[in-house]
């Protein structure tokens, strides 16, 4: 059975679809109310966020746009020092789209939900015209989440001289998946689309010093530790050897002439941490869900005074110091 | 120009040659080498435009080799 | 870094302090690898790297440009190209501005994709932007074959196909004072690195055959910095460069192209510089000949750049209306050009 713009009306179709396919896997207080809004326990402070998924395809090793949607939102309540309570899931489907496929991407996000301890408290439903040869679907979904009393938030513009910085896992992985599954290249590389839930609380509870926290998506870690040097007016100098990549992705990065620095991931995190607790850091994180190829991958230096030098520098194999800029263009493959 | 990477043929049909690149798997042309499974190619856009000396190991203290005379 | 040797000959390129040696590469990877492993930051000031014109996406004049542009916006016509010409502007805007505009433009990581798109959809006309060096035409002459046997008749290419002798002359002719060449590796492993030798030869200039790993550059470095005045050929790449080259792949190229004149961006023509089809293979040629053209953006000096006779930073374009997000010349769209390269690592 396929979706179709009766389901988009709002009349009998549409109540069926809420009933069959969402509310059969959001099975919660909140959600079966099925009410304009829905009415939930809150806290002093909050945070909010919220983020647009429309990858393709929407099925990809290690994943699915579901799964992707609920550990992005997830993940960017966590870097804010928050624990993650309710998300909300607004779909827009494209006509044609398959409702197994559909079914499989809610019971994901149902699923990944649960492990992420979030529930889906409220959605909503569109229809539109299909577009291109293939039908598929855009998820927004928006998160609340408590911060807990006294709970120090760490921020971009935080670091302070000497930190470490440690880098959760492998990198690139999740950006090697859907380029490989749309240029075709055939590999055991499996998007690494996760909550980091574990690790950030056991951070955070831990009372360590993390001056800065955020996951590596979109533009991978060159961008993410660029917005840390300007932030912080600080440099970060980096050791190439120590930079975590699968033998995989870097095979794949040398097929295409990409770069890993700017491969993104959607289950990783980078932490700016003092000196003194970045060992204690990295235990925790490696003992952590998807912590397991944890690293400390370099440290911050910051003047007294400010300064101009605020670079990402990284000590190459062969002791050369390379600036790692912002990410420029799509990160399209080169092949001449 | 040239982005190409060194990588191992698993399986060969006729002139076209399936390369192992670390577990990336590429479909690639050989009708330009004269290939067997298991040859260490580099390939470059789709097509393996050499096959690659075995003894790899030993390349870089030939290259220092080479350079002593310029001492 | 546990190598002594390496330790070693780092250092004496650190502390050199004789006369400045200007070294050039002629490779788009080159610049690239260059980059990547910080190898400006171990030389002396006296040892100056110059990126010369080997970035094919670089090089491509705008009429090619605005020829792809053209046949994209074609009904049932669709470009099949490399990722980095995407983003090349032409005289009105690039293939991905022309996208916004309903174009047909398709990334692929191979010329050979094309043969199973046109087989797969005979309704729609596909053109691939034959764009590269010695490297790559051989895998042109490969489509060309295949498609040939296959009786397709939806496919065809669009060239702009570059050979390195004659463009390495014009930059030595041209002054601009360059006392050593790292030789493309992989252009190399094509034609052999015999034909360096020749024109080490001939111009008095060493030239050094180098991979793209970091020590192998730094060595091909060393190599030309102690041959500087004295001239030679060393060929460091020998795991995939034989000084014959790689015969079948200059036959088959032999077979479906011939030499032509060629129209480098910034340059203009340099006589027998590029590949052509051959008049008995035109009918898989998207109106390649003719496309000289070349308009570069008011006070863009790619065109000096790409000779290495000045470097980004003497452009005043560069960094400041120039930038990667907005690029104005070929040097700084691509990741393999000199700007771009320049820019972003700080150079």
């Amino acid at each position: 059975m396929k979706i179709t713009m009766a389901h988009g009306s709002g009349g009998e179709s549409t109540s069926r679809l809420i009933e069959d396919v969402f509310a059969k896997y959001f099975n919660n207080e909140f959600l079966s109310e099925l009410s304009d809004s829905a009415v939930v326990p809150g806290s002093s402070k909050l945070a909010i966020t919220t983020d647009s998924f429309v990858v393709t395809p929407i099925l990809f090793p290690g994943g699915d746009i579901g799964r992707l949607s609920v550990c992005g939102t997830v993940n960017d309540l966590l870097m804010s020092g928050a624990v993650p309570k309710y998300i909300t899931c607004g779909c827009i489907l494209e006509e044609g789209l398959d409702m197994e496929i559909l079914e499989k991407v809610i019971a994901s996000m149902a699923e990944t939900a649960k492990e992420a301890g979030v529930i889906v408290v409220t959605g909503d439903t569109k229809v539109v015209e299909k577009h291109s040869d293939v039908s598929g679907l855009i998820i927004n979904t928006s998160g609340v989440g408590f911060i807990p009393e006294g709970q120090i938030i760490p921020g971009p513009s935080k670091l302070e001289d000497g930190d470490k910085i440690i880098v959760s896992g492998n990198l690139g992985d999740h950006h090697a998946t859907i380029l490989g599954s749309r240029m075709g290249i055939e590999n055991d590389i499996r998007s690494d689309n996760a909550p980091l839930v574990e690790m950030t609380r056991k951070l955070m509870d831990a009372g360590l010093i993390v001056h800065a926290m955020r996951d590596v998506t979109r533009g991978g870690l060159g961008t993410v530790l660029n917005e840390f040097v300007n932030a912080s007016k600080c440099s970060i100098i980096l050791n190439e050897t120590d930079l975590p990549v699968s033998a995989s992705v870097k095979d794949f990065c040398g097929i295409l002439g990409l770069d890993p620095m700017y491969m993104g991931n959607e289950g990783k995190m980078v932490i700016s941490v003092s000196a003194k607790d970045a060992e204690k850091a990295l235990l925790l994180i490696k003992e952590s869900k998807y912590g397991e190829n944890a690293k400390i991958i370099g440290e911050v230096k910051k003047e007294k005074e400010s300064s101009d030098n605020t670079n990402v520098i990284v000590t190459t194999k062969i002791g050369g110091k390379r600036v790692v800029g912002p990410m420029y263009g799509e990160g399209l493959p080169r092949i001449c | 120009m040239c982005v190409a990477i060194p990588g191992t043929v698993i399986k060969l049909d006729g002139t076209k040659a399936t390369v192992d690149f670390s577990g990336n798997i590429v479909n690639a042309e050989a009708g330009l080498v004269n290939v067997k499974v298991g040859d260490k190619v580099l390939v470059h856009a789709g097509c393996i435009i050499q096959t690659m000396d075995e003894d790899m190991a030993n390349e870089m203290e030939e290259l220092y080799k080479e350079i002593e005379d310029l001492a | 870094m546990d190598n002594k040797y390496l330790d070693n000959i780092i250092n004496e390129l650190k502390n050199y302090d004789g006369p400045e040696i200007r070294l050039m590469e002629v490779c788009g990877t080159h610049t690239a690898a260059i980059s990547e492993n910080g190898i400006p930051s171990l030389l002396s000031d006296k040892i100056k790297l110059i990126s010369g014109p080997g970035c094919p996406v670089c090089v491509t004049v705008t009429a090619v440009i605005d020829r792809l542009i053209e046949l994209s916006l074609m009904e049932n016509t669709c470009v099949l190209t490399f990722g980095d010409l995407i983003r090349v502007k032409g005289t009105k805007g690039s293939l991905a501005d022309a996208k916004g505009d309903g174009a047909r433009v398709k990334m692929v990581y191979s010329p050979m994709d094309s043969i199973k798109l046109a087989k797969e959809n005979p309704l729609m006309n596909y053109v691939f932007a034959a764009i590269g060096f010695e490297t790559t035409t051989p895998v042109y002459a490969l489509l060309i074959e295949e498609a040939k046997k296959l009786g397709l008749k939806n496919l065809k290419i669009l060239t702009s196909l570059k050979t390195m002798p004659e463009v390495i002359r014009w930059v030595v002719k041209n002054g601009s004072n360059i006392d050593g060449f790292i030789a493309p590796g992989h252009v190399a492993a094509v034609t052999g690195g015999k034909i360096f030798e020749e024109l080490s030869k001939e111009l008095q200039i060493p030239f050094v055959v180098s991979g793209f790993e970091g020590e192998q550059l730094i060595l091909t470095i060393y190599a030309l910095v102690k041959m500087a005045g004295k001239g030679g050929y060393k060929n460091l790449y020998k795991s995939v460069v034989s000084e014959a080259g790689n015969l079948q792949a200059k036959e088959m190229v032999e077979k479906y192209f011939e030499t032509s004149d060629s129209f480098w961006r910034g340059i203009g023509k340099i006589k027998g510089s590029g590949m052509t089809l051959r008049p008995e293979f035109m009918e898989f040629d998207a109106g390649s000949i003719g496309l000289d053209e070349d308009h570069e953006p008011a006070g863009c000096r790619c065109a000096s750049v790409l000779v290495g006779a000045i470097s980004p930073h003497e452009c005043p374009l560069f960094g400041k209306k120039c930038t990667p997000d907005n690029a104005h010349g070929a040097c700084m769209v691509s990741t393999e050009g000199s700007c771009y390269n320049y820019f972003i690592s700080g150079r």
